[in-house]
Order: structure tokens, then C-alpha cells, then sequence
């Protein structure tokens, strides 16, 4: 059975299939509308969320289907005890496809392992986000063009940040991509995704703690935000929240063509006057989010045989 | 015991020096009933000192447990006081419930039936893996 759980769970070619079909809804929704009647898509969300788990239901109800599930551990079975297995057992029973958003590290994975029917990791703590990814993905496709010879400029929390991590692990795939770590010392990325990623494959990257001294080079600005919750020291969240903050006056030596990203929920870090900027896309990215989403739903029900 | 001859058993040869105590550990020889040497800091030609634990008895053995802790040794099983097979071990692909995932956001910290499976993802630096968090085991 055809999970996603991780990016590199799908080769480049499936993730070009997957941008093809996209590109190919947002041309023409209205083909895709009834593809999935009748399936149901379980969204099993032990963790708040609003963009990624929204996004799903959109998604699903957009190609004709019925979503059900809950939205915080709370009220599922899982404050009852449940293990994530048996949860996985019994909604298999129900619905044809789970996207799952966990707190744990590899609870998709272990839901994957005893479901029978496809499961899409929608984030597990700050492990993986390959939807993100996916969406991030298609964002650079639409907006670039092109997954090649781009310099990429990450900014903010880059340690805990599992969509950075993701991301940089998606694009060392192609060629000629330089990468730029902007970060806090204490947020920098961790040295095994320098190792096993950018070093093994051979892609040159700076790390830097100036937004400034690198802004002029880069084609692609992803900020992120400090999250809250991913620190057990609450001191240290507050010395470190405001440490990157974009403002208009900081672009004015960007590229023209500069694409702004963001995976959202932004606090502070991008100021709500760059949102006027047309290089800043961290809106139409969340909307790339839903038709990414619509694709991948298809492909894994497809690869089921469910529809 | 005499340590230099073993009737039924097995003598872990060509341990890296150091890792002989852990090895013993791994296979949980302390939970065995029969006679168990283990020699620190042996000379030897080829490694300069290494690291030997000689077993007398029939015992079983976790192969898997020795190609993940240390690759480079041998085993030599013993039976009838001679020498009947000399074995490599490889490097498990994969590791169940051998060793333990430390990562408290891992899912495997507060799912206490879960089996903690770690894979080998770099054969060359010996890097096995939780496949769950992906937290990089440290013997």
C-alpha cells in the first residue's frame, strides 16, 4: 500500500507527475470535481492545525469527496489509551485514505504499517512535512519555473524547522542549487542534514546569521516561523522569537524576481507590509497547498484501486 | 575456567578495544550460567590491542547484535574442544528490539509495545537509525 510519509518516499518523477496533475487541476478544476464521490478522507489531526488540515478537507471535498475524523487528541480515543496502530486498524474500517498530523515522531509511519488503506503523514512533531514540501514544491514551479540552478536563502528557526529540513532534502535532488542557512546559532541546522544531505550531495551551501549580506543573491527567501512548542525552555523561545524580522525596507536591495515564502502561520517574522510586496507569495503557496494536495489524494487512491 | 580452552562455546575474536564490555552487555551474557572471559586490551599483530569474550557453554548467539555492534570481529564456534566453523558477521540491515530509541519526541516513547527498529542507512561510518524518528543510535 502507497503511503506518503516521507518526500523521498517518491522518486523525482513521481513529484513531476504530481506537479503535472496540479498544474493540470488548477487549469481545469472543474474535470477533477467528481473523481473521488463517494470516498471518504479521514483527517486525524492529534495536534492543532488549521492551513494543513483546511487544506486537506478543501482539497477533498474539491474532487468530490467526504471527509471525516477530528481535530485535536482530545477528542479522539487516543486520550483514551488508543495506540496509534489500533486507531489506524479501526479507521481503516471507515474511510478510504487518512492524512494524519501527530506530535510524536513517526506516528504516521507506525499508522502506515497497520492501515490497509493509504496513509499521507500531514506532520509528525518536527520530523517530517512532506505535504509542505509537495505544496513548497509546486510554489517553486509556479513561480521559478524550474527546480535548478535556484539560490536559496532559509531564515529563522532552521533546527527545529521540519519544513526547512524537507525542503532542502527535496531540491539537493537537482542540480546547481545554492544554499543559504540564515540562522541564530542556536537554531542552525543540524549538522546530520549538512552531512548526509548537502555534503553527500555535493551542494554548495553558507551559513550565515545576516539576512542582509546575502538578501541581493538569492532567487527564493523561505522564513519561518520560531515555534513555541517545539522548545522545552520557554526563556529561550523568548530571546530567540524575534531575532529575523522582514520588513519592506529589507528587500529594497532584493532580487526583482526574489520569491518570498512562507509555510505559515507566520507571527511576526514577515511584517504585514511586505504582504503589498508582489514577491511575496506565502498566500498563493497556501493556495498551491490545496491543488497539491488534490493531486496526491488522487494518486495514492489511484495506486489503491480505490478509484 | 580456563580461559584458553573452550569444550562447547564461542570465542568473539578481533574486538575493537573498548568495546568488549558493551558487546557483553548487547548479548546479555551477564544473564548466562555458564564460565564467560572477557579480555581487554589483548595484543594483537593486526590491530594492535583488541577486545576478546570467550563463552563456555551452549548458549544461543545474536549474531545480528555483534555485526551491529562492532563488524570487524570473528567468531569461532567451538565444539568438542576444536575449532568447527570461523564466521564474519555482516552488518544487519536491520535491528529489532536491540537497541533503543532515546529520542522522547520519537512516537516509540510513549507507545511502550511498539518495536524499536532501527536501520542501517550509511554502511561505510556504521550509522543505524531509528526508522520511526530517525534519531542516529549510539552504542
Amino acid at each position: 500500500m502507497k503511503s506518503l510519509i516521507d518526500i523521498l518516499d517518491f522518486t523525482v518523477e513521481e513529484i513531476d507527475e504530481l506537479l503535472v496533475v496540479a498544474n493540470d487541476i488548477i487549469a481545469d478544476p472543474k474535470k477533477y470535481s467528481e473523481m473521488c464521490k463517494g470516498k471518504k478522507l479521514a483527517t486525524l489531526f492529534f495536534e492543532p492545525s488549521t492551513r494543513t488540515r483546511l487544506s486537506f478537507e478543501a482539497a477533498m471535498y474539491e474532487l468530490g469527496g467526504n471527509v471525516l475524523g477530528f481535530s485535536e487528541a482530545a477528542s479522539s480515543s487516543s486520550a483514551k489509551g488508543e495506540s496509534v496502530a489500533d486507531t489506524a486498524k479501526m479507521i481503516s474500517c471507515y474511510a478510504d485514505i487518512i492524512a494524519m498530523r501527530h506530535p510524536k515522531e513517526g506516528a504516521p509511519l507506525v499508522a502506515a504499517m497497520n492501515a490497509s488503506i493509504p496513509v499521507i503523514n500531514a506532520g509528525d512533531g518536527g520530523h517530517n512535512h512532506p505535504t509542505q514540501t509537495l505544496t513548497d514544491l509546486l510554489t517553486i514551479n509556479r513561480e521559478k519555473g524550474r527546480f535548478d540552478n535556484l539560490k536559496i536563502g532559509f531564515c529563522g528557526d532552521l533546527k527545529f524547522g521540519r519544513t526547512v529540513h524537507s525542503l532542502i532534502n527535496a531540491m539537493s535532488r537537482y542540480e546547481g542549487n545554492k544554499v543559504y542557512l540564515v540562522s541564530p546559532t542556536e537554531l542552525k541546522l543540524p549538522d546530520y542534514v549538512k552531512k548526509d544531505v548537502l555534503d553527500k550531495k555535493n551542494i554548495e551551501y553558507i551559513e550565515t546569521q545576516s539576512l542582509d549580506e546575502v538578501m541581493p543573491e538569492l532567487d527564493i527567501l523561505y522564513m519561518t516561523r520560531v515555534q513555541r512548542e517545539r522548545f522545552f525552555n520557554e526563556e529561550e523561545y523568548l530571546r530567540l522569537k524575534d531575532r529575523y524580522i522582514l520588513v519592506p525596507e529589507k528587500l529594497t536591495n532584493a532580487k526583482e524576481d526574489l520569491i518570498i515564502m512562507h509555510p505559515l502561520p507566520r507571527v511576526n517574522e514577515i511584517s504585514v507590509k511586505v504582504d503589498e510586496d508582489k514577491r511575496a507569495c506565502y498566500f498563493r503557496q497556501a493556495l498551491y497547498g490545496k491543488y497539491i494536495r488534490m493531486a496526491l489524494i488522487l494518486k495514492l487512491l489511484k495506486e489503491a484501486g480505490t478509484i | 575456567m580456563n580461559i584458553d580452552s573452550i569444550k562447547d562455546g564461542f570465542v568473539i575474536d578481533h574486538i575493537t578495544a573498548g568495546r568488549g564490555m558493551r558487546i557483553y552487555e548487547l548479548l546479555e551474557l551477564d544473564k548466562i550460567d555458564c564460565p564467560v572471559a572477557i579480555i581487554m586490551n589483548a595484543g594483537s599483530k593486526k590491530m594492535g590491542k583488541k577486545d576478546i569474550i570467550k563463552v563456555d557453554g551452549n548458549v544461543p548467539l545474536n549474531l545480528e547484535v555483534i555485526g551491529y555492534a562492532d563488524p570487524k570481529v570473528t567468531v569461532n564456534i567451538i565444539k568438542d574442544s576444536k575449532l568447527c566453523e570461523k564466521l564474519t558477521i555482516p552488518m544487519p540491515e536491520t535491528l529489532t528490539n536491540v537497541i533503543f530509541c532515546k529520542n522522547p519526541r520519537c512516537i516509540t516513547s510513549v507507545e511502550q509495545e511498539l518495536e524499536h527498529i532501527f536501520k542501517l542507512t550509511d554502511r561505510d561510518e556504521n550509522v543505524y537509525r531509528c526508522i520511526y524518528c530517525e534519531t542516529k543510535a549510539s552504542l
